[in-house]
C-alpha cells in the first residue's frame, strides 16, 4: 500500500482522539508509517459483531422477562462476556454459572453470591435482581 | 517522579513496548525488526476454538513470544513476574519506577479507560510501559496510541488483574542484561528461516495450509451454519486482519517493511525484492477484506459472492507458498 492510499475514513476512534498506525511505502518504494483515522471495512466489521452483542443481550432479556433465565444471563451478554470469563471474574465455577442461569436457582442465591455478580457488572445488587431497575 | 523515556507511537503493541524499551537502554531497534527477528508473522486457524462466538482465525503468532524470541536472538535478558496479590504487583511496580526503570505490563483491554468503548473486548495480551508517576496517576506510553496517557492506581490495577483467557496476574517485564553490541545479521536470519518454516508447516492449523483450510470453509458455511453465522465469521476474519495493531493487511506491510530493512543490514538484494512482493500480497489481503466487507454489509446470501472471496484467498495461498519457499532459500 502507498502511503497516500492509507484510509482516512470516519470511525469510533476519533472520538478518543485515536489514530492508528500502517506501514506503508513512500513515492521512492521506501518503508515508512502513516497514521489512519479509520477504514470502512473493518468499522463495518466491529459494527456488525458488536449489533450481534446487543441482539444476544436482547435475546437474554426477553429470556428473563419470560423467567426461562436469570438476570446474570443479561447483564453477562451486556458486558460482552461469556461463561467463562464470567465465572473467572465471579470466582465461580463455569457449571455453577450456569446453574445461577436458572431463575428457580438464581432466586435463592445468598445475598454474598448476588454481591460478587453485582460487583463483576458494577451495579448494585437491586439492579442484578430487577433489570428494569 | 517521571523517567525520561520517549515514546514512539507503533502499529503493534508487542513490538512497540520491545522497541521502545530497547532504545530506552541505548539500543536503535525498529518495530518491523523486532517483529521480524521475533518471527511475529503467521496465520492460524483454530476451528474447535470460539472467541465471540466465531472460530479464532490469527495473523501472528502468540502473545508474548515475539518478545521472548527476540530476546534470545540477540541476546537480550528479560525478567519477568507475575503476581497473586495486586498490592504485591503494585508495590514491585513503585519500586522500579523508584529505581528509574520503566517496565512493560501484559493488560486487559476491557477496562483501558482511554480506549473507545466501541473497541473494549476482553483481550488480555495487551502491552503497555509505565515510566512514572504523579499524583497517584502512572504515566503510561501505551504505543497504539500516539500520545502518552495515564491511569489512576484503581484503574492500573483492574487492567493488570483482567481475569478470562490469558488473564495476565500483574505480568511485568523488563531487560536487564544486554549484549555489548546488537548481533542482527545472525538474527535476522534465524527469525525469517522460522517463519518460513511456520508458514509452510506440513499441519492444517497453520500457515498456507490453514488459509486452504478456511478457503474450503468459506465455500461451505453457507449452507452448514447459514449466511447469518458464515457473515459474521468472516466479519471476524477481517476483524483480526486489520484491527489496531496490524499495521494493515494482517501483520504483511509489516513484514515487508522489515524484509526491506533486512536487506539493507544483510547487504541482500533479493530481500529487497521479496519485500516488494510481500507489499503487493498485503494489498491483495486488503482487497479480500474489502470484497468479504461488502458481502456482509449488504447481507446479501449469493453463493457466488461466498465463491469469489474463497477464490481470492485461495490465490493468496499459493503466492504466500511460493513466496515462503523462495525466502528460505535467499537467507
Amino acid at each position: 500500500m502507498k502511503k497516500e492510499d492509507v484510509p482516512q475514513d470516519e470511525s469510533k476512534l476519533e472520538t478518543a482522539n485515536i489514530r492508528e498506525m500502517y506501514y506503508a511505502i513512500d513515492e521512492n518504494g521506501e518503508y515508512t508509517t502513516e497514521v489512519s483515522t479509520g477504514w470502512d471495512p473493518k468499522t463495518i466489521a466491529l459494527n456488525n459483531a458488536l449489533e450481534q452483542i446487543k441482539e444476544r443481550a436482547e435475546d437474554a432479556k426477553i429470556k428473563v422477562l419470560n423467567n426461562e433465565t436469570s438476570p446474570i444471563e443479561y447483564y453477562m451478554e451486556l458486558n460482552k462476556m461469556d461463561v467463562p470469563i464470567l465465572a473467572s471474574y465471579a470466582g465461580f465455577w463455569q457449571w455453577q454459572v450456569k446453574r445461577h442461569f436458572k431463575p428457580s436457582v438464581f432466586k435463592r442465591l445468598n445475598s454474598k453470591k448476588l454481591q460478587k455478580y453485582a460487583d463483576v457488572f458494577e451495579i448494585s445488587v437491586e439492579q442484578l435482581k430487577n433489570i428494569k431497575a | 517522579m517521571q523517567i525520561d523515556f520517549k515514546h514512539n507511537q507503533s502499529a503493534h503493541c508487542e513490538n512497540g513496548v520491545v522497541s521502545n524499551l530497547m532504545r530506552h537502554n541505548g539500543f536503535e531497534v525498529s518495530e518491523p525488526m523486532v517483529f521480524g527477528i521475533g518471527s511475529g508473522l503467521l496465520f492460524s486457524y483454530l476451528p474447535f476454538l470460539k472467541v465471540d462466538h466465531a472460530p479464532v482465525f490469527t495473523y501472528r503468532i502468540l502473545p508474548g513470544l515475539i518478545f521472548k524470541r527476540f530476546a534470545k536472538r540477540v541476546g537480550v535478558k528479560i525478567k519477568r513476574e507475575k503476581f497473586k496479590d495486586p498490592k504485591v504487583a503494585k508495590a514491585r511496580l513503585d519500586e522500579n519506577l523508584k529505581n528509574n526503570n520503566p517496565v512493560g505490563l501484559q493488560v486487559g483491554v476491557y477496562n483501558l479507560v482511554y480506549f473507545p468503548d466501541e473497541y473494549r473486548f476482553h483481550f488480555n495480551a495487551h502491552n503497555m510501559v509505565v515510566y512514572g508517576k504523579e499524583n497517584d496517576r502512572y504515566l503510561i506510553s501505551d504505543p497504539v496510541i500516539e500520545h502518552v496517557t495515564s491511569l489512576t492506581e484503581k484503574e492500573l490495577e483492574k487492567v493488570r488483574f483482567a481475569k478470562g483467557t490469558m488473564a495476565p496476574k500483574g505480568h511485568m517485564y523488563y531487560p536487564i542484561a544486554f549484549p555489548e553490541k546488537l548481533d542482527l545479521e545472525k538474527a535476522i536470519v534465524k527469525g525469517i528461516k522460522q517463519t518460513c518454516r511456520d508458514m509452510t508447516a506440513p499441519v492444517p492449523i497453520v500457515g498456507v495450509k490453514a488459509i486452504r483450510w478456511v478457503v474450503k470453509n468459506i465455500r461451505k458455511w453457507p449452507e452448514k451454519v447459514g449466511t447469518k453465522r458464515t457473515n459474521h465469521y468472516l466479519g471476524q476474519i477481517v476483524r483480526m486482519q486489520e484491527e489496531i495493531g496490524t499495521g494493515g493487511g494482517g501483520f504483511r506491510y509489516i513484514y515487508a517493511a522489515f524484509l526491506q530493512e533486512a536487506s539493507k543490514v544483510l547487504n541482500n538484494n533479493q530481500l529487497s525484492e521479496l519485500s516488494k512482493e510481500m507489499t503487493e500480497i498485503g494489498d491483495l489481503w486488503r482487497d479480500f477484506a474489502v470484497d468479504a466487507s461488502r458481502i456482509y454489509k449488504n447481507r446479501s446470501s449469493q453463493s457466488d459472492g461466498y465463491n469469489k472471496i474463497a477464490d481470492q484467498l485461495e490465490h493468496i495461498a499459493n503466492l504466500e507458498e511460493s513466496f515462503f519457499k523462495r525466502l528460505k532459500k535467499a537467507v
